[in-house]
C-alpha cells in the first residue's frame, strides 16, 4: 500500500514551515515509520540545512526530474534515523523546473518506497504551491497567531476548498502562552474558529528552535523542548492516535486562588 | 448583570481588537468584496427596493455571516411604518 502524502504549507513565508516538515519527519521517523520528505522549495533549498544533512546531498530534485539519476540515488539518508530520506531542493534552479506532474509522479514514486512522504511547500500561493499542494492526501497549514499569518492561512485554506484537494489541518506554532494569558496575543480556539478548520498542532514559542536550526539537531530530538514535545505529539495524532492537547493557557493568579480554570 | 460585570466592562483587549479586525477581513476576502464595494451594494439594495417600497433607507443592514465557512449575504431592511391618511 502506498503511503499518505503529507503537504506543510502556510501562505505566510517565515510561520516555521521547514521547521515543521523537519520536525515532523524526524519525529515520524522516531516513531518507527519509513519517511521520505521533499524540499518543495526549488531555488531555496532549506530542508537540508534544518535536519543536518547539507554535508550529504548528491543529487536533488530537479536532476531526478531530468533523468540524469534515479530517485534511491538522490535520496539523502538521514544519519540518525536510517528510515528517514531527503530528497533536496535544486538551489540554483528556478520553480518552473519543476512541473504539476513532474511533482506529482516524485511524491507518488516516493510514496511507494516510503510510509509518509512529507512535502515542505515553498510559501506563497503560487505555481511552487500549487505543484506541492496538489499531490497531498493531507495538508497541515501553519500559521502563527497573528493577524497577517491567519489571514493569509484562510486563503490557503480557501483555494484548497476551490480546487477540491485535500483537507487542510492546522499548526499553530510560536504560542507564547503569557501573552495569551494578558489578552495580548490570539489564543488557539479564536484562531480555529475563525478559520473554520480541525487543529492538529499547538506550539509553543521555544529558543530552542532555533539552537536547534544552528546545530541541524530538530528540536523533536531534545527530550526537555516545549516544542520539540508538541511535534511529538502531532506525529502522534496524523498516525490516528487521540493525543490530549496540552493546555496552553496557564492559570491566572485570580483562577489559581478560587480553583476554576475557566 | 452582576455587579463583577460593571467592574469587568472595559476597552476591548489587544485579542479581542486582533480578532475583531480579523473576522471582518476574512468575512471580506473569503467573499472577495471589499468594503467599498459592500456599501455600493447597499446603495444600489435600498434603490431597487424604494422603487417597489417605501423603506427606512438609515436602518438598512447588509452583512455577512458565517457558518463552518459557508458565507451568506444578510439584508435586514425594515420598512417604512404606514403613514395615516390626512
Amino acid at each position: 500500500m502506498a503511503g499518505t502524502i503529507i503537504t506543510i504549507s502556510s501562505g505566510k513565508g517565515g510561520v516555521g514551515k521547514t521547521t515543521t516538515a523537519a520536525n515532523l519527519s524526524l519525529a515520524l521517523a522516531m516513531l518507527g515509520k519509513r519517511v521520505i520528505c521533499i524540499d518543495a522549495d526549488i531555488g531555496l533549498r532549506n530542508l537540508d540545512l534544518m535536519l543536518g544533512l547539507e554535508n550529504r546531498i548528491v543529487y536533488d530534485i530537479v536532476n531526478y526530474i531530468e533523468g540524469r539519476c534515479r530517485l534511491r540515488q538522490a535520496l539523502v539518508r538521514d544519519k540518525r534515523f536510517p528510515e528517514l530520506f531527503l530528497l533536496p531542493a535544486a538551489q540554483t534552479r528556478n520553480k518552473d523546473a519543476v512541473g504539476q506532474e513532474d511533482m506529482a509522479r516524485v511524491a507518488h514514486e516516493a510514496a511507494e518506497l516510503a510510509d509518509y512522504v512529507i512535502i515542505d511547500s515553498p510559501a506563497g500561493i503560487e505555481h511552487g504551491f500549487r505543484i506541492a499542494a496538489k499531490p497531498a492526501n493531507r495538508v497541515l497549514i501553519v500559521t502563527n497567531p497573528e493577524v497577517t499569518a491567519v489571514r493569509d492561512a484562510d486563503r490557503v485554506v480557501g483555494l484548497l476548498e476551490a480546487e477540491g484537494w485535500a483537507p487542510a489541518q492546522l499548526i499553530l506554532n510560536r504560542l507564547k502562552p503569557e501573552l495569551i494569558r494578558r489578552g495580548q496575543m490570539l489564543d488557539p480556539d479564536t484562531v480555529v474558529d475563525l478559520l473554520a478548520i480541525d487543529i492538529i498542532g499547538i506550539v509553543p514559542e521555544d529558543p530552542n528552535v532555533l539552537t536547534a536550526s544552528n546545530q541541524g539537531q530538530p528540536v523533536v530530538l531534545d527530550d526537555r523542548s516545549g516544542a520539540g514535545a508538541a511535534f511529538r505529539d502531532v506525529a502522534r495524532r496524523l498516525l490516528g492516535e487521540e493525543v490530549p492537547f496540552t493546555p496552553i493557557k496557564s492559570p491566572s493568579f485570580l483562577q489559581k486562588l478560587f480553583g476554576s480554570h475557566g | 448583570m452582576k455587579l463583577w460585570d460593571i467592574f469587568r466592562r472595559r476597552a476591548p483587549s489587544n485579542q479581542e481588537i486582533a480578532a475583531q479586525r480579523l473576522r471582518l477581513v476574512l468575512t471580506h476576502d473569503r467573499a472577495n468584496i471589499t468594503p467599498g464595494m459592500l456599501e455600493m451594494l447597499k446603495d444600489e439594495i435600498i434603490a431597487v427596493i424604494s422603487k417597489h417600497l417605501e423603506i427606512d433607507a438609515h436602518k438598512v443592514q447588509v452583512n455577512f455571516t458565517e457558518d463552518h465557512r459557508e458565507t451568506r449575504l444578510v439584508a435586514d431592511i425594515p420598512l417604512q411604518p404606514p403613514r395615516k391618511k390626512s
